[in-house]
């Protein structure tokens, strides 16, 4: 890692998106750091989704200036495998020819499912093809890697289980993360800051300590609270 | 306590699109096969016992036994294989044309808006005429040449698989279509690995359809002055009474459209191995 001088892998300035006379991002100012994992919470329909479609090119802006680095991928809830390819054709699409299916094999067996490579999609369970989703985003080395409630389909156990695992693929390869989700717990645990979105913009941005990684540390019960306050959940 | 979520209340989990369908499990038992032929058989046999006993007349309906000493007797003359081979190349024929053609023009209508304000108005006229209707207009353009059957096959095949070209390529998960944009395919590719394969059970039900239509087309153009193939042998026998022949051509085309269907089905079984509905998705 180099000094602070590095420009960050992210940066949005003034971002808005309107659909029709509704303005879904409302001059949004954002700044990733690369190799930094962030989370974002946020009210349902408050446009986290339409930010990061915006962050991965799929939607245009109506205003404002946007840098994002040229590799970035995207996880959405849905796996999104193609039913008709096998699953490591999947992780290899687009690859480059010579090297793909070992490419794609290597990114399979990360995330533990080398031998579900000749299998074809709706033969593999939730949390598997969201694993093979995750493959398939990781094995094109992105810069950016933009998570969409990736998680949020599966039970919670898997879930557990895909924390683990995501905290380390991305502890080795190293992208700029941003993690939509609908879970305090989980952006606490995984992310190095957790934001959280409304009206349209950064409502608030919170570092994450260390000690707070640890549920029932003070920190992280304080943590919890402050962001769910923000989201406007009381707890009893 | 379990982790709070904000929304996982109020919105449950999306369907899953990739998950397999609800779809009965095939019967293959023994006892299910056997009970399914059973009538058949039996209605068979009664069949060939009543003509025997003579309740049936053999100018109204000859015994089952006396068809098949009919289709043994054409094989040997030869006649037999060369109208079957007549009628075979007819629909192959008017098939690969109509069905290139549906191919192409549902791919254009279903691929760009101004391919569909071409081509799919029209379409739907020429569709709507009753297929018999153009029947003499197709005698008074091409006479008794084979053309003007090969043209009522086309005409019959082109709109099943066109329309089901143009529905399969629609229906395409646009969810697909943006994770190919995601991992930056490009447009060509686009088209052959995301669009193509997604419309395919579509199609492919487009060339079931358009099989049956083959044959209920290529009937009618044989019984009208063909100079050969099976619908010309059953007008033939008409002329002499020849009940045997006749029934023996309507098996013939009963036995064509069964094997062609399995044919069918193969095409999918293979193609679509993939697809929860067609094959459990499993090897
Ligand atoms: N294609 C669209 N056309 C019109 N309005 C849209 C479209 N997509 C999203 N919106 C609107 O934009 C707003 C933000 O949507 P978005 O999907 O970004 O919310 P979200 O924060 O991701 O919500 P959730 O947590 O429920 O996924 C919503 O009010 C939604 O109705
Ligand atoms: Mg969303």
């Amino acid at each position: 890692m180099t000094t602070a001088v590095e420009a960050p892998a992210v940066r949005a300035r003034s971002v808005t998106r309107r659909y029709g006379d509704r303005t879904v991002l409302h001059e949004l100012d954002l700044e990733i750091r690369r190799g930094e994992f962030v989370a974002l919470i946020g009210k349902s329909g408050c446009g986290k989704t339409t930010l990061l479609r915006t962050l991965a090119g799929l939607d245009a802006l109506d205003g404002g200036d946007l840098t994002v680095p040229p590799s970035s991928t995207v996880v959405f809830q849905e796996h999104r495998l193609l039913p008709w390819w096998k699953v490591w054709r999947n992780v290899a699409i687009n690859l480059p020819r010579g090297t793909a299916r070992a490419r794609a094999r290597s990114a399979l067996e990360e995330v533990g499912l080398g031998d579900h490579a000749e299998a074809w999609p709706v033969t593999l369970s939730g949390g598997e093809a969201q694993r093979v989703a995750l493959a398939r985003a990781l094995v094109r080395e992105p810069e950016l890697l933009l998570l969409d409630e990736p998680f949020a389909a599966l039970d919670a156990l898997t879930r557990i289980r895909m924390h683990g695992l995501v905290r380390n693929l991305i502890a080795r390869h190293r992208p700029a993360v941003l993690l939509v989700t609908h879970d305090v717990d989980e952006a606490i645990l995984l992310a190095d800051r957790v934001l959280t979105m409304r009206e349209g913009r950064i409502a608030a941005d919170h570092r994450v300590s260390a000690a707070a990684r640890t549920r029932g540390d003070a920190a992280f019960v304080t943590l919890r609270a402050e962001l769910l306050a923000e989201l406007g959940v009381v707890e009893q | 306590m379990s982790t709070p979520t904000i929304a996982a209340a109020v919105s449950p989990p999306a369907a899953d699109p990739g998950a397999p369908a609800l779809v009965a499990p095939r019967r293959r038992g023994l006892p299910y096969k056997v009970i399914s032929w059973t009538v058949p058989v039996l209605l068979l046999v009664a069949w060939e016992l009543l003509a025997r006993a003579g309740v049936i007349a053999p100018n109204v309906l000859p015994a089952p036994s006396s068809v098949g000493t009919t289709a043994w007797r054409l094989t040997e003359t030869g006649e037999l294989p060369t109208h079957l081979w007549e009628s075979l190349k007819r629909a192959a024929i008017g098939l690969a044309i109509g069905g290139s053609l549906g191919l192409v023009l549902g791919t254009l209508t279903g691929f760009s808006r101004l391919g569909e304000a071409i081509v799919d108005r029209n379409i739907q006229i020429v569709r709507a005429i009753p297929f018999l209707a153009i029947l003499p207009l197709v005698m008074v353009w091409f006479g008794v040449g084979e053309s003007g059957r090969y043209f009522l096959v086309a005409l019959g095949t082109l709109f099943p698989i066109y329309l089901n070209t143009v529905l399969g390529i629609r229906q395409v998960d646009p969810k697909l279509l943006e994770m190919g944009r995601v991992v930056g395919l490009p447009k060509l590719r686009l088209v052959r690995t995301v669009i193509l394969p997604g419309a395919l059970p579509s199609v492919l039900l487009g060339v079931r359809l358009a099989l049956t239509n083959a044959w209920l087309a290529l009937v009618i153009a044989e019984t009208v002055g063909a100079p050969a193939g099976i619908g010309f042998m059953a007008t033939n026998a008409r002329e002499f009474l020849q009940t045997d022949v006749i029934v023996l051509v309507i098996v013939l085309y009963a036995l064509i459209g069964l094997t062609t269907d399995l044919f069918a089905r193969f095409l999918e079984r293979r193609l679509l191995a993939w697809h929860p509905n067609y094959h459990g998705g499993s090897q």
